[in-house]
């Protein structure tokens, strides 16, 4: 037998054998033994020597094309036993993806927080500061700063906390108002800003009363503000905490801080204005207060009301999340128990 | 103030508004109504009953077997309890099928074998509270008047075929404590002028009234205005069913013929009156001047009241016989034998009648219209009512003449204005024309050019006194529906959060990322727990007249709220809490206020991590709690001026297990678990708390972050191991080795803390890796190394360490 037909020979065979090899390790053992140092081509080839010249060539480029085609046919075969075995092992790690997955712990915002944040979030889109203050004030600017003298009728309207004569717990955040017009300078711009915290009133704690509450006021002071301006403002205030179809209406009030003085009732949310349960049937639900800077309030804190107006407003965060999410007693928001405050978690 | 609206339709016409209407648009031009009734609504089937006949029913110790003739062809058969049931009354009768107040139904029924065709009426059964009844007709049925027409519907008679708006009126609206007051703001909002008859009054010329009173007042700022009265040869009697009905509609029981008077023309005017029984002032002078200290009255309601120089009295020239504008003495007061009222009308300086009421606490009809002000051009014409009906319901005379005191007269102030400052106020264009119909509305006088605007204020408004209490009735009366909606244009300074509340809201942030719940507690607690946990050593703030015992002083730590949390959870079977709050923590200062910080603190109790299917349990221990409070620092920047000092000073805490915290030589708080005794008492398995004071940190703004170039060169690290006294404090040995660590020591990680076996009692093992690296060449081995001995040599002098 010729040199080509025994390389033919060998090829069959080695097709064979790769054909019926299982793993990669089988496959490669195969390789040696015709590619190798020692393999079987390789000893075919040996009897080249013996072979004439000018077949040489011949046979060489046949052992070429002998070579080349068991190689690529061993690492075709190599690949594809690689990726069933990879397969296998895959589908050996398969998990129920369904299982829980670890815990992570992260802890909720309070809700009147969020509620305080978005607020806070609109007005400083608005260009307004948010300015904090002392819980803790003196009669001064809790109430004399704010046009409530001693022995004014309307101190009945909020019953206070008395620590001395001049000392108190503030009533409602309006002192840092008054703090805010002595120090702001005018020169620099306008006076926009927004003051929340926590209040305290003489309430004795049920579901809709509560000695320690949330307020956020809000005020503007500079040339030419109107009344207008306020509207609008509390128009776009409503439409972000109760959604865009909101509407509002101003009702004639009084606060001793404010000329003209409205109370502002927001269509109601649930029944869209025709009457409910959550709107007591009018299809309107007050939510805020505010008015015109009384101009005594300017004065006293040194601002010409002759050049500067402007408007101030009032909210409650306790009751706008008590409105909007349905919670019918204050006091949940005081107790944290984490079976109410996990409920907020949700964002929006 | 509750507004009846058929008195209100005396003066003005009604009949195209209904109360519904009519209580809307005063809603939004001028005062909140609180509701509006109409008891009709709920009422049906009920007439006028002519009692025949009334017989005691033999079976029974108070039922009486009563004819009715209720209109119909038949008179009707009606078993009555009421003890007052008497044949020949008109009565109010419950005809079956009739629906009562609180739902209650008629049927015709049976009582002890007797038929009873429906039921003769109390007040209380049509709906009248207790409160407004008169005595006499409190326990049985109420009486009407002898030409009440049988058969036809009863409810005109006891004034319930009404409606009723209840106004809730703001104290700058205290012109509408009266039916007066109500009528001129409805009738500028129906654009009507409203109408009051004239008070027909007749004076009795034997007398004048100098023969029988004259009066004098001690301080006319007190007092300006005081004006009295004498009506004579009187009868007392009960008030007539139209006067009767007004005064229980508006909430008044009625009295007698002279008290009911009195209320009547207050509701009417808004003007307080006082009817003192001439006989017993046992003088004829009136004297109004302060209270003596130590004098006493004894006022209506029997109670001795204990005066001083703030209360004003009206005395008889000696002693007191009435609280100015609070309330009568008990024995100078209009009685059944009374013959001669004197009457006063007057005013008395608000904020006097204001702490004389609040001090007594002595709320009344009249102090509440004294305290707020009142028309002082009615106050004659009041009083002159008041006695053309005293005398005419009590067949007497008014003497002729008022003796007075009359130091002030009616203001019609004068308020300036201008088109533009209107306009340039609400953000309107409004014309000259609009605004003087706006005034005409109002009953203002008014000169409207496009230059200035003038408005004269009659004395009913006294509210009404500047530029801007204008605008407002402009703006009331225009309609706030018509005000266009803008956003302030001017310049504006950047809105953007502080440092220190950019500081606190990732405070929150953080400590929520770390599993924590955000609590908001109470500020004010016990005084034992505002005290608890706090550094501070003085006393808590406490309120001067706190509400209970519960809510009295203001909190010097936020933990004492936190565990009061934790521990409401834990009883509710949610055995793993973590909360956190930031708030302000108060103390008592030298200067007025006290001074207030804010504090970051929270309390974990409970797992960390829970028992699942994948992970075994982790509860919470000093170390979770550490980390989260190291890495806040470390986000601050602030790690490397941080110390924690074991403590053993805080008596609620585990005295090993418990830290101060320093910012530099600052104690900005503490760390450590609840003393167990305390978690006993609490129900709570180990719980691990920190307080921080959030004010260092948000009050100084840190240098800008610095950007170092990212190392070029590779590090290298040593390992070390060695065993020193349990007492030894990591945190000094880190120190030891950071100073004796040479220029490129980077940072040293604790990897191994081992106590036990192989471990001589009373010493720990402690394994570090101490990383090195010098940014600007690759670190040679023997430079290591030779720092590396510098850090064995310093261990092993300071702390003896064995080095392994």
């Amino acid at each position: 037998m010729g040199i080509e037909e025994q390389l033919t020979t060998v090829l069959a065979k080695a097709v064979i054998e790769a054909d019926k090899a299982e793993s990669v390790k089988e496959l490669e053992t195969i390789r040696v033994s015709y590619l190798g140092k020692k393999g079987e081509i390789t000893s075919v080839l040996k009897g080249v020597k013996d072979v004439a010249p000018e077949q040489r060539p011949v046979i060489g480029k046949k052992a070429n094309e002998v070579r080349d085609e068991l190689t690529t046919l061993l690492s075709h075969k190599k690949e594809r036993l690689e990726k069933e075995a990879l397969e296998r092992q895959l589908e050996k790690e398969t998990i129920d993806v369904t299982l829980p997955g670890k815990q992570v712990s992260k802890g909720q915002t309070h809700v009147l927080t969020q509620i305080m944040e978005e607020i806070e979030d609109l007005f400083l889109g608005m260009g307004y500061q948010i300015i904090e203050g002392n819980e803790v004030e003196s009669d001064h600017y809790n109430f004399e700063r704010v046009n409530l003298p001693q022995n004014h009728p309307a101190r009945d309207m909020q019953d206070t906390f008395y620590i001395t004569p001049d000392v108190l717990l503030r009533t409602h955040t309006s002192p840092i108002q008054a703090r805010t017009l002595e120090s702001h300078d005018f020169s620099k711009g306008p006076l926009k800003m927004i003051s929340p915290g926590k209040v305290y009133r003489r309430d004795t704690d049920d579901a809709t009363h509560s000695h320690q509450f949330h307020q956020i006021e809000g005020m503007v002071i500079a040339e030419n503000i109107t009344m207008a301006d306020l509207k609008g403002t509390l128009e776009l205030l409503a439409k972000k905490m109760f959604g865009e179809d909101r509407e509002i209406r101003l009702r004639p009030s009084y606060f001793p801080f404010t000329e003209p003085s409205v109370e502002v009732d927001v269509s109601c949310f649930k029944c869209g204005g025709t009457g409910c349960n959550v709107c007591k049937g009018t299809g309107w639900i007050e939510i805020l207060g505010a008015g015109m800077t009384h101009p005594n309030v300017l004065e006293m804190s040194g601002v010409d009301s002759t050049k500067y107006s402007g408007f101030a407003f009032g909210l409650g965060p306790d009751r706008i999340a008590m409105l909007k999410y349905g919670v019918d007693d204050i006091r949940n928001f005081y107790l944290n128990d984490q079976r109410f405050l996990k409920q907020f978690k949700r964002k929006g | 103030m509750k507004v009846s609206y058929n008195w209100l339709s005396e003066s003005l016409d009604l009949s195209a508004v209904t109360p519904g209407e009519l209580a809307e648009q005063i809603t939004l031009t001028g005062i909140e109504v609180d509701g509006v009734t109409e008891p009709a609504t709920e009422l049906s089937n009920i007439v006028v009953g002519h009692v025949l006949e009334a017989e005691r029913m033999e079976e029974s110790d108070h039922l009486n077997i009563t004819t009715v003739n209720v209109g119909l062809d038949e008179a009707v058969q009606i078993v009555c309890g009421a003890p007052n049931v008497k044949a020949g009354q008109k009565v109010v009768v419950a005809l079956p099928g009739a629906r009562l107040a609180n739902g209650l139904k008629i049927k015709k029924s049976k009582l002890r074998g007797v038929v009873s065709n429906g039921m003769i009426c109390s007040l209380e059964e049509l709906g009248f509270s207790d409160s407004v009844i008169p005595k006499n007709a409190e326990d049985g049925i109420y009486v009407l008047p002898e030409n009440a027409e049988t058969g036809t519907d009863a409810l005109p008679y006891v004034g319930l075929a009404d409606a009723f708006i209840e106004l809730d009126i703001t104290p700058n609206r205290a012109d509408a404590l009266s039916m007066r007051g109500v009528a001129f703001e409805a009738g500028a909002i129906l654009s009507q002028k409203p109408e009051f008859p004239g008070v027909n009054l007749i004076e009795d010329s034997s007398n004048t009234i100098e023969d029988f009173i004259k009066v004098s007042v001690e301080n006319t700022e007190d007092n300006s205005i005081y004006k009295m009265r004498v009506i004579k040869d009187l009868v007392v009697t009960e008030s007539p069913l139209w006067l009767q009905k007004k005064l229980m509609h508006a909430g008044i029981r009625p009295i007698d013929a002279i008290v009911d008077v009195t209320n009547y023309i207050m509701l009417e005017y808004g003007q307080p009156l006082h009817a003192f029984d001439y006989d017993t002032l046992n003088s004829k002078e009136i004297q109004v001047r302060r209270a003596k200290d130590s004098e006493t009255l004894v006022t209506l309601d029997g109670q001795t009241r204990h005066l001083n120089q703030d209360n004003l009295v009206i005395t008889n020239g000696t002693i007191p016989v009435a609280l100015a504008g609070v309330m009568g003495g008990e024995n100078t007061h209009v009685t059944a034998e009374t013959k001669t009222v004197a009457l006063e009308s007057a005013v008395f300086e608000s904020s006097l009648i204001r702490k004389t009421a609040q001090s007594l606490n002595l709320r009344s009809e009249s102090s509440s219209r004294f305290e707020k002000g009142l028309n002082k051009a009615t106050v004659q014409q009041a009083l002159d009512h008041a006695a053309a009906l005293i005398a005419s319901l009590g067949q007497g005379q008014v003497v002729t003449g008022t003796a007075q005191v009359e130091s002030e007269q009616p203001v019609y102030q004068t308020v300036t204005t201008s088109v533009d400052k209107i306009n340039r106020t609400l953000g309107t264009d409004l014309t000259v024309s609009d605004l003087d119909s706006i005034f005409e509305r109002l009953g203002f006088d008014s000169e409207v050019t496009a230059e200035q605007v003038n408005v004269t204020v009659p004395p009913r408004r006294w509210d009404i006194t500047i530029e801007a209490d204008i605008i407002e009735e402009v703006a009331r009366i225009h309609g706030y529906s018509k005000l266009p909606s803008t956003l302030p244009h001017n310049e504006s300074l950047p809105g953007e959060l502080t440092y220190a509340q950019q500081i606190t809201r990732f405070t929150r942030h953080y400590m929520e990322s770390c599993g924590l719940g955000q609590a908001i507690s109470y500020a004010l607690t016990t005084t034992e727990k505002a005290k608890a946990f706090a550094h501070s050593a003085t006393a808590p703030v406490e309120l001067d007249w706190p509400m209970s015992e519960e809510h009295k002083a203001l909190r010097q730590s936020l933990i004492s709220g936190l565990l009061d949390n934790v521990q409401y959870n834990v009883a509710r079977q949610s055995k793993n809490v973590a909360l956190f709050e930031i708030g302000r923590v108060f103390e008592q200062t030298e200067s007025t206020l006290p001074k207030e910080t804010s504090h970051v603190a929270g309390v974990m109790t409970g797992a960390v991590v829970e028992n699942s299917w994948q992970e075994k349990e982790v509860t919470v221990d000093y170390f979770a709690v550490k980390g989260i409070v190291e890495e806040w620092f470390d986000t601050l920047g602030v790690s490397d001026s941080i110390r924690f000092v074991p403590s053993k000073e805080h008596p609620d805490m585990h005295p090993g297990r418990t830290a101060d915290v320093f910012w530099n030589d600052e104690l900005i708080g503490m760390i450590g678990q609840l003393h167990p005794l305390m978690a006993q008492a609490r129900d709570l398995n180990d719980t691990v708390l920190f307080e921080l004071n959030l004010d260092p940190f948000i009050t100084n703004e840190h240098d800008t972050i610095r950007f170092k170039s990212i190392p070029k060169y590779p590090g290298t690290s040593r390992d070390i191991a060695f065993v020193v006294e349990e007492s030894v404090l990591h945190q000094d040995i880190l120190k030891t080795m950071h100073a004796a660590g040479g220029k490129w020591l980077r940072s040293i990680r604790l990897f191994d803390l081992y106590q036990g076996e192989n471990i001589e009692n009373g010493k720990k093992s402690l394994a570090y890796t101490l990383s090195y690296l010098n940014p600007d060449a690759t670190l040679k081995e023997d430079e290591v190394n030779t720092d590396f001995n510098q850090v064995k040599e310093a261990l092993a002098e300071k702390y003896s360490a064995d080095i392994r």
